[in-house]
């Protein structure tokens, strides 16, 4: 018996110790991301960095609707599984308050990344409170809402005459979501299945919001004051609720059965020949490039999210900053990571494989403009961009505007102004209840 | 000597020989079972009893403090939860009722001999046998208005099964009844072939109509283990997630468990999501109660 137990007792240290000089010689790095293409890219670029240094990075994916459940789960457990995360910017309240973000402020004024990253992407993927100069992540994945729409529809001969003489001027890109309306209503043919305009309009996570903001911001309104949390007379001002009303407008030019979609059904809205125009974040747009995944990929054309009445131009921000978990073993090891993504050289390289870098050099350059046919668009935006709450209640907050929506905009109940009204009275119980009107 | 068997060990057996009584066997059988149980079962459960009278959440740093029924006060003056409550409701009520119709239909049709009846029968199983998710994912298909086959075959153009908000949680019903028809239709196909064919031959000679033997013979027989169907069926909708979570985001069709789990890991607002788990783990225990109840009384007779 002794014999066997002894025999046990060395087999597990032998164990610990082959396992404990594997891992003392190859260093390992994770970072967690949701499930799309640029996770893809990432990796792709960080094989670079495995082949400079010899650490081994993986980028782990998981499906953008468990994407925020998953990360917090690891985060609340005080786990390491994750080394680095790409947290999505409304992440930054509750990543920072809560300890689970090491603070980069010195690595930012160090490495004076803020005359470095695009202005938009410091305010909203890094610093947290606004204003407060304290940075928690690196932008990393510029984006936001922008248009696709069908080039060859803009440019019938006959489509154009028939447009000029029921709306009185010319077909073309709209400027205006007024115009945007116009156009959606004029290409919505459902006896030819052809039908005017794709928009989000799923409530899971943030996607409904996401287009909903865009349409608010344009009109001038504005979700409230995320300085002070004041809601009232804001977030449900005319302007708002005339946002949100184009919003109703626009959905009824949709496809059928448009009422659970996100980027996936956007975009097959376009490649399935359904719609005239689709909003995307421009994340999503290299496959309508691709002939392969889009049969009218020659045909597709970009613009920027259109102006309001009052000519206000805004859109909702996407992408998203890294940040260093505060619970890895390898934080030391993640901070030299990030010293080389910053180098220009890295972003240059990280746009060349279809990243949306923050970067105001490559951005700014001929290369990158002109690199598809979106990246002017994209570049364009990234100068009227405007975020969700980031304050870290943002998940309850952001249930509170799905649920105050989604019945109005999809099921038709109600008004926009009764919608906001809602949304203005349970946001302000939801940010008292947190002592944020002290 | 059987008895003697499963009191003593044999002598001459290994673990007689190490000392080992009966007990000792019996503890290690059940032990590890006992202990997983308490673990992952017993401890979670009263644990999360005393989150529920806190304001403790899972994703903050700072201390929590005990808030006594405020949660359970909270929540049962919201008007958001009584609707996810009368939504589930509505849910059961359709999803249960349609089950116990389809498949004991089913079961009725199938207590015969008639040729393939194994095949067929088992074919009939399928869906149950499929994970939810998955089935979720496949109605949305056949639900599309655009390419979807449903709206084809019953020529409803392109009607928005579950964009339109009146009809997506029957469209989401519809689905569950196609998912556990087959669970009533089997258990009532094993209470069906229990009941004695001598009844019906008594039946048939007093010339008795179809509709006086199933009532009169039939239906009496059979009803404990339709209860029991009935029981299974009435709890598991009551917590149905994975189908309408995957089908579709219509308020209307927001199940109380869907609800429960946007509070408990997208508000991360844990101590009053407890509170939302034992109102309806008791709304469960209380409905079940009744059941079982009627059910004895049926068995009674």
């Amino acid at each position: 018996m002794r014999k066997l137990v002894t025999s046990v007792l060395a087999g597990i240290g032998l164990a610990l110790a082959c396992g404990t000089s594997v891992r003392a010689q190859d260093k390992e790095l994770t970072i967690f991301w949701a499930e799309w293409d640029p996770a893809n890219y990432l990796q792709e670029l960080v094989n670079d960095y495995t082949a400079e240094t010899g650490v081994k990075v993986t980028v782990q994916t998981t499906p953008w609707p468990d994407f925020q459940t998953k990360a917090f789960t690891e985060f609340n457990a005080h786990g390491d599984a994750y080394d680095m995360v790409v947290g999505d910017s409304q992440w930054l309240g509750a990543g920072s308050t809560q300890g689970h973000y090491v603070d980069l402020t010195d690595f930012f004024n160090q490495h004076k990344l803020g005359n470095v990253m695009a202005p938009a992407t410091i305010k909203y993927y890094a610093e947290y409170p606004g204003g407060s100069g304290k940075y928690w992540a690196i932008p990393l994945e510029g984006d936001a809402i922008g248009w696709s729409y069908r080039k060859d529809w803009f440019e019938d001969p006959k489509e154009k005459e028939a447009f000029k003489a029921k709306y009185g001027y010319d077909l073309a890109v709209p400027t205006t979501y007024a115009q945007l309306r116009d156009i959606a209503e004029f290409f919505y043919r459902p006896d030819q299945k052809r039908y005017g305009v794709a928009i989000y309009t799923d409530n899971s996570y943030d996607a409904m919001a996401m287009g909903v903001e865009s349409a608010i911001f344009s009109y001038g309104g504005d979700l409230g004051d995320y300085a002070t949390y004041k809601v009232d007379g804001i977030t449900n001002s005319k302007e708002a609720a005339a946002g949100l009303d184009m919003y109703k407008q626009l959905y009824k030019f949709t496809p059928p059965g448009w009422g659970k979609t996100f980027f996936v059904e956007d975009n097959q809205a376009i490649t399935g020949g359904l719609a005239a125009m689709s909003m995307n974040f421009f994340a999503f747009f290299p496959p309508l490039v691709n002939k392969a995944t889009n049969p009218y990929a020659d045909v597709t054309g970009f613009f920027a999210n259109p102006a309001g009445p009052d000519g206000k131009r805004f859109a909702a921000l996407g992408g998203q900053g890294i940040s260093v978990v505060s619970y890895s073993k390898n934080k030391d090891e993640a901070m030299k990571f990030l010293e080389w993504f910053i180098k220009d050289e890295t972003q240059k390289k990280w746009a060349e494989l279809g990243g949306y870098t923050c970067s105001q050099a490559v951005l700014k350059s001929e290369a990158f403009q002109n690199a598809t046919p979106y990246n002017k668009a994209f570049y364009d935006t990234m100068f009227m961009v405007k975020d969700f709450w980031a304050t870290p209640e943002y998940a309850e907050v952001l249930d509170q505007l799905n649920q105050n929506i989604y019945p109005f905009v999809v099921g038709g109940k109600g008004t926009a102004q009764e919608a906001l009204d809602k949304t203005a009275a349970d946001w302000k119980a939801t940010f008292t209840k947190y002592n944020r009107y002290k | 000597m059987a008895s003697v068997a499963l009191t003593n060990l044999d002598p001459a057996s290994r673990a007689a020989a190490r000392g080992w009584s009966d007990l000792t066997i019996r503890n290690l059988f059940i032990i590890p079972t006992l202990i997983f149980l308490i673990v992952f079962n017993i401890f979670p459960l009263i644990y999360s009893l005393g989150y529920s009278f806190t304001n403790f959440a899972a994703n903050r740093a700072e201390p929590w403090q005990f808030v006594g029924l405020q949660n359970y006060r909270e929540l049962l003056s919201d008007d958001h939860i009584w609707s996810n409550f009368v939504i589930t409701a509505k849910y059961v009520i359709v999803s249960v009722a349609g089950q116990m119709i389809v498949g004991f239909g089913l079961a009725l049709l199938l207590n015969r001999s008639f040729p393939m009846k194994g095949l067929i029968t088992t074919l009939l199983l399928l869906p149950m046998m499929m994970s939810a998710a998955v089935v979720g994912l496949f109605w949305q298909l056949l639900y599309s208005p655009s390419w979807g086959p449903i709206n084809y075959v019953f020529g409803l153009g392109d009607f928005a099964w579950l964009s339109n908000p009146d009809s997506a949680l029957y469209a989401v019903a519809i689905t569950d009844i196609w998912m556990w028809s087959p669970f009533v239709m089997l258990l009532s196909l094993a209470g069906l072939s229990a009941v004695p064919q001598h009844l019906y031959e008594a039946a048939a000679i007093d010339r008795a109509g179809w509709w006086y033997t199933f009532t009169r013979i039939t239906l009496p027989l059979v009803s404990p283990i339709l209860l029991i169907a009935l029981i299974f069926r009435t709890m598991e909708a009551f917590k149905t997630f994975d189908i309408a979570y995957t089908m579709t985001t219509q308020p209307t069709a927001e199940l109380i468990a869907i609800r429960l789990y946007k509070q408990a890991f997208q508000q991360w607002d844990t101590g009053k999501s407890c509170a939302l788990a034992y109102i309806v783990l008791i709304m469960v225990l209380a409905i079940t109660n009744l059941y079982v109840k009627y059910l004895n009384k049926v068995k009674e007779r």
